[in-house]
């Protein structure tokens, strides 16, 4: 008997659930004009001015909408994954408006998170980078406007190089033989801190080779990674994970926040670093001792594809507040707000015109925006990329190389197939 | 009353547990066997894209992958390892505590407990800052300034298999602790009268009453050394080098969880599970065998 009220209910259950829980649609299809617009923004490190700047937007934004009040909440990047995945999977605890890393958006947007912009009507947003901007689409539709960019150049010791009568490296390949000179005058040294995680690091050493990790063909991606230029870009980035530039037991486990960390020990003659790093660099033992210089490219003067990072703001789809979150999007992700956020935070704006702008102002940036100028690329624009990101293929090739443990034909040949299946997935 | 009115109010006493026991571990075990024969991802979860049952497709494709088998194996060899390391310090330290002054014992239980509570995520980074390469208190001691512990695999291994029977010994050491003074003095005086040694006595009389113990505690390390994952996690940032320091958790958590594939996750949990369920299988039949009364 006990049995088979064991069975019973062991049958309702399968009954009542015989499929994995789905949420269902999202989109409301109603646009209230008052109420609370609830916003998410990314917490950071020293918050406080970022904070003055969006409540002066608030207090802009209400002012001209009786009626209407903006809560903001200030979410952790670390768990943002969590975060947005539970405010698509409910709509109701979801914000109407967020702040998101571009790398993140393909997922997001196959999730079904956000909905699509229309920035035709926004008269600013033709001053927008088109490279900036490609970074915010899917499929060519647009998802998010730009709110800022990061980019990565060649910080070098100057006190270093002048004291052993160096130059900054001019073309990609003098990077390895600088470093290795200036390891060998200098054994404590690391020539370069480069890391064997440091994905953004080493891509613009395989677009630079014209390489890619992958290319799209009618919608669907394939791995390059593989390909002959790609591989000669891999080669030349672990060639500097090497011991007589940067050793493996240093650098192999590095990510980019570690690689830099070498530089402000003052123990790293170069390194790659943002233009978000600045005032981490400025606040260490290698303060007023550095200069920064655009990552050379194959041919001296040149300068290599850097990569387009940044954060977008964007409209969730399950919003019942649709005109007022694209209003206060475009409000804060605005010339005069972007120029603010550069003043408290030091973000680089994604107008050409404030950036040029910026950059007179500040000679530091020089290098960042010449950068940025010189053209910028991307990750593959594909839900298949956060996974392919998560399981950690590009960073486990690279050190399977600088480990030996695989030649560079194996270990991008193995990237390839994983990347592959990711997409096909 | 009957017999039958019995077995009904003792049914009915007995349903509040079962109720319990089926809502936190019968139904979560349902709803990971019910997703892992799906393709579930993070699509699937917010209803961006249909429902696809795949039968054992997630099963076979854990299986097919040359990965899985290589970490199955380094899972099992560290979890042997730091079983048979925590069961050697916590009885070597068990068996000293029974036989200092109360002072000693009292500090070494207060250092244990101290041990034994300290989150695992601040143990290991604290360990990870005793062995840092440059700064470490344990390079500068041993004069290996910019060695890194946690950059060749099997240093790496050690390191964290080191840090895991640290936190775990306490509870052995506790366990049998308790059971080595629950042995009546009698049985040991009359081992003594009858000329036993020292070694005779506790090969021969000590362990043979402690053995229930010992069962329990082995069978509660290997599940938790199964399953470590925050001392790998932190330690090893992520996995080790290229992957090399990855275990079952974290390969799990890496392959299928961080990249939203949740359906190869709940399979990759299944055999974790049924692993487990075998080997307390096991240890129930093994207590069996040595007489305990179950």
């Amino acid at each position: 008997m006990r049995l088979k009220t064991l069975v019973a209910v062991l049958g309702v259950g399968a009954v009542v659930a015989c499929a994995p829980v789905q949420s269902g649609p999202t989109n409301s299809g109603t646009d209230e004009k008052t109420g609370q617009l609830r916003v998410w923004l990314f917490d950071e490190v020293n918050r406080g001015p970022k904070e003055a700047v969006v409540k002066e937007a608030i207090t802009e934004f209400q002012g001209k909408h009786s009626g209407v009040t903006v809560d903001v909440q200030y979410i952790q990047v670390a768990s943002r994954a969590e975060r947005f995945k539970a405010a698509f999977s409910d709509p109701k605890s979801a914000p109407d408006v967020a702040e998101f890393g571009n790398t993140d958006l393909a997922g997001y947007v196959s999730a079904g998170g956000f909905s699509e912009l229309d920035l035709g009507s926004w008269s600013e947003s033709k001053d927008l980078v088109p490279t900036i901007l490609d970074t915010a689409k899917v499929d060519g539709k647009t998802y998010g406007v730009p709110w800022f960019v990061g980019v990565r150049a060649l910080y070098y010791r100057t006190d270093v190089f002048t004291e052993l009568g160096l130059k900054p490296p001019s073309t990609l390949d003098e990077i390895a033989t600088t470093a290795r000179e200036i390891r060998q005058k200098k054994p404590d040294m690391l020539g370069i801190s480069a890391g064997g995680k440091y994905l953004f690091a080493a891509l613009p050493f395989i677009w630079a080779q014209g390489g890619d990790l992958a290319k799209q063909d009618g919608g669907k991606y394939t791995a390059t990674i593989d390909s002959a230029e790609a591989k000669a870009g891999v080669a030349k980035y672990t060639e500097l994970i090497k011991d007589d530039i940067c050793p493996p037991a240093t650098c192999a486990g590095n990510g980019g926040d570690a690689s830099v960390e070498q530089f402000r020990a003052g123990k790293a003659a170069m390194t790659i670093g943002g233009d978000f790093n600045r005032k981490s660099v400025d606040a260490s033992s290698a303060a007023g001792k550095y200069g920064v210089v655009p990552l050379p490219g194959k041919t001296a003067g040149s300068i290599a594809p850097a990569f387009a990072g940044g954060n977008l703001l964007g409209v969730l789809k399950g919003t019942q507040r649709k005109t007022l979150s694209n209003e206060f999007v475009q409000l804060l992700a605005s010339k005069k707000y972007q120029q603010k956020m550069y003043t408290a935070m030091g973000n680089l704006p994604t107008f050409s015109d404030v950036q040029k702008q910026v950059s007179d102002s500040d000679k530091f940036l020089e290098p960042f925006t010449k950068t940025l100028q010189a053209g910028t690329k991307f990750v593959p624009v594909t839900p298949a990329w956060a996974k392919i990101e998560a399981q950690t293929v590009v960073p486990t090739m690279i050190q399977e190389v600088v480990t030996g443990a695989k030649n560079v034909d194996t270990a991008t040949a193995d990237a390839a197939k994983t990347m592959n299946a990711a997409f096909t997935s | 009353m009957t017999a039958k009115g019995q077995g009904r109010t003792a049914f009915a006493y007995l349903v509040p547990a079962l109720l319990v026991l089926g809502g936190l571990l019968a139904y979560p075990i349902y709803q990971l066997v019910l997703i892992s024969v799906y393709d579930y991802g993070q699509e699937q979860v917010s209803g961006g894209a249909p429902l696809v049952f795949l039968g054992l497709g997630n099963y076979q494709k854990l299986l097919a992958d040359q990965q899985f088998w290589t970490v199955l194996g380094q899972t099992v060899a560290f979890a042997a390892v730091c079983v048979v390391g925590t069961l050697l310090v916590g009885a070597f330290l068990a068996i000293l505590a029974t036989r200092v002054r109360t002072w000693v014992r009292m500090t070494l239980f207060l250092a244990a407990l101290g041990a034994w509570s300290t989150p695992a995520v601040a143990g290991s980074t604290i360990w990870l800052f005793l062995f840092d390469a440059n700064f470490g208190f344990v390079n500068e001691v041993l004069g290996i300034q910019g060695f890194s512990w946690t950059f060749d695999k099997w240093t790496a291994f050690g390191l964290v298999a080191a840090q895991v029977i640290w936190c775990s010994f306490p509870f052995v050491m506790v366990t049998l602790y308790a059971g080595i003074k629950a042995i009546p003095g009698e049985v040991l005086e009359a081992a003594a009268l009858d000329g036993a040694s020292a070694f005779r006595t506790a090969w021969s009389v000590t362990l043979p009453l402690l053995r229930p113990i010992i069962l329990v505690v082995t069978i509660q390390s290997i599940i938790w050394d199964f399953k470590v994952f925050t001392q790998i996690y932190v330690m090893t940032g992520g996995g080790g080098i290229a992957g090399r320091n990855l275990v079952l958790n974290v390969y799990a958590y890496q392959q299928a969880f961080a990249a939203s594939e949740y359906g190869l996750g709940a399979a990759i949990g299944v055999v974790m599970t049924v692993l487990l369920l075998v080997i307390t299988l096991f240890y129930l039949r093994a207590l069996k065998r040595s007489g305990e009364v179950l």
